[in-house]
């Protein structure tokens, strides 16, 4: 079931659009925003409110890399995993990451609320490697950065 | 050396709708309303001869001109700012919505004046979080200002505009595909024709222009037509954004005239970190074929760079150096395609993760030169026309170019049976 503050800010966006299916990443966006990850019962909810089959709301939902079907921890790692990052050594920064978290790509750590993602180009590659830490942007990170920045988060 | 596109940016402290002003901001706006039909603005466009700075190069007033004018015209028509930059290795658009906002918002409005539109959308991708605040902010001046909104400057136009965060598809870039994400819909391209100029988002007439070409419209104004063609270096003109990454002692993105050469741009980088050769480079971005150092004195235009066999793409370049595998390189790169696939069509969708497959099993020394061949027959199958869109053509301009350059590696990894550059990270 979705919160009423779920449901006004879900009125909110379908009245920003001129048909209310086109509502619906903002929909899913204002879940994410109030829980962290969109489960089946929250798709359906959605699909009920904009008028759409539960199947067609997560059509949309599991096409977007940003939009979570499985609880994610307090804080998301976004590790860039493309070209410029790939040749500057991001593959180091995630052996790093693996042995300080115990956890690989896509998986979260309940114990430090992190959960680990890939993800592509972040725009960053004269600053690479880099990651996001849910808003924060990190440049030019080596492994021995590591512990300073994730302790911020715990 | 001019550098409208950069002059004001100021990454520490980004101009806000007074010290924009303060340098000349918005006049070319005022000017317009007051003196100039939107016709005016379209052939002063169109004698700029602006191609379009997302990486196909397609004249910005052509575009424009495929828009329905006059009394007749269906609306509400659309203006779009494609900011949705994702191609592994570009960061350029970056430095314009973080640097200087309000300069994207004057081309928009602009460029929205010219095709009449009457509703603008920034498609901005989610990891620019502070462009997004920057956004935010400089739209509330800019209605603020009566820059926005109804009646414009007592012009009697009116336009409203909005900022769309994005939630993470590569595919979002395709301005078709662009339209199906902001219409809700996963980012599929659309068939063309029609083409979004005349049936774009919700069916009207539609403009997608990438962030840098829409900055360039403020200056062109203001300046003429023949500045802006006199500020490049051979016959294209404008100045253009420049980046380099990769194992240069500066990485970095930079404005400079349209046709510098890729030799002026690595020294400006810095030359190569100390230790590391050159061995190749992908001109703008991961859909581009790799050129190497037979190249170096080639112009970094659209034209000089498609007749080096490669394309100016987004003109941000990413160095390939001696220590780096060349197979890995590219089997990073067809990991991203094949992840960032819409599915939508076959040739793309299997395809790309076939190609993955075989690179890995050649960088962990698995594969035999049969797998090459079929690395070729890729490079063929989902090259231009047998796919929906142009991803898997961008996919195949790095293999094929690598597959003729770095011929002797990929040769090595099969006949030594393991990867001779040491690599064997790949997760």
């Amino acid at each position: 079931m979705l919160t009423n503050a779920e449901i006004e800010a879900i009125h909110y966006e379908m009245s920003q659009t001129p048909h209310k299916k086109a509502a619906v990443i903002e929909a899913l966006k204002v879940v994410l925003k109030h829980r962290g990850w969109v489960s089946d019962e929250c798709i359906e909810s959605i699909a009920t409110l904009l008028d759409m089959s539960p199947t067609e709301v997560d059509s949309v939902a599991s096409f977007y890399n940003l939009i979570y079907r499985r609880p994610v921890g307090r804080h998301i790692i976004h590790l860039c995993d493309s070209i410029s990052c790939y040749v500057m050594g991001y593959e180091t920064l995630y052996q790093a990451l693996q042995q300080q978290l115990g956890i690989r790509f896509g998986e979260t750590n309940n114990e430090q609320g992190f959960t680990l993602l890939p993800n592509c180009c972040l725009g960053c590659c004269d600053h690479a490697p880099a990651l996001m830490i849910d808003e924060d942007l990190y440049k030019d990170v080596t492994p021995d950065h590591l512990q300073g920045i994730l302790k911020s988060y715990t | 050396m001019e550098q409208p596109l950069t002059q004001h940016i100021n990454l520490d402290d980004p101009p806000a709708i007074d010290a924009y002003q303060r340098v000349g901001g918005y006049a070319a706006l005022i000017k317009t309303l007051k003196e100039h039909t939107p016709m005016d603005i379209q052939q002063q466009v169109q004698a700029s001869e602006l191609k379009g700075r997302g990486g196909a190069g397609f004249s910005t007033a052509q575009k424009w001109s495929f828009v329905p004018m006059g009394a007749d015209a269906p609306h509400p028509k659309y203006l779009i700012a494609n900011a949705d930059e994702m191609e592994p290795g570009t960061f350029k658009d970056r430095l314009l919505l973080e640097g200087n906002p309000h300069q994207l918002l004057e081309g928009m409005i602009l460029a929205a004046y010219a095709i009449q539109a009457d509703i603008a959308y920034i498609f901005l991708r989610w990891a620019y979080r502070r462009a997004a605040a920057l956004l935010r902010k400089s739209i509330d001046e800019a209605y603020h200002a009566g820059y926005l909104g109804k009646n414009i400057l007592g012009s009697g136009w009116s336009l409203q505009l909005h900022l769309h965060t994005g939630v993470g598809r590569y595919m979002c870039g395709e301005e078709t595909a662009l339209l199906n994400a902001l219409e809700g819909k996963r980012a599929t391209p659309r068939a063309k024709p029609p083409f979004p100029a005349v049936s774009g988002l919700f069916g009207k007439p539609t403009i997608v222009n990438n962030v840098e070409t829409l900055c360039c419209i403020p200056s062109i104004v203001n300046n003429g037509a023949a500045w802006f063609k006199g500020l490049g270096r051979g016959k294209e003109g404008g100045t253009k954004l420049y980046g380099v990454s990769g194992r240069v002692n500066r990485s970095g993105c930079w404005e400079f005239p349209m046709g510098i050469t890729v030799r002026e741009l690595l020294d400006h980088a810095g030359g190569m970190k100390s230790g590391y050769r050159l061995k190749g480079f992908l001109p703008g971005g991961a859909s581009t074929d790799f050129l190497t150092e037979q190249h170096l004195d080639t112009a970094m235009d659209f034209a000089s760079m498609a007749a080096a066999g490669s394309r100016l793409g987004t003109g941000t370049m990413v160095i390939l150096d001696d220590a780096t595998c060349p197979v890995g390189f590219v089997h990073n790169l067809q990991h991203f395609f094949a992840q960032e696939s819409c599915g939508w069509c076959t040739p793309c969708r299997e395809g790309l993760p076939w190609v993955e497959k075989i690179l890995l099993s050649i960088e962990r020394g698995e594969a035999s030169a049969e797998d090459i061949e079929l690395l070729h027959m890729h490079t063929r199958f989902l090259g231009p026309g047998h796919t929906f869109c142009a991803l898997a053509p961008g996919a195949m301009e790095p293999l094929q170019s690598a597959l003729r350059f770095f011929k002797d590696d990929f040769d090595q990894h099969i006949t030594e049976k393991k990867c001779p550059y040491g690599n064997h990270l790949h997760r």
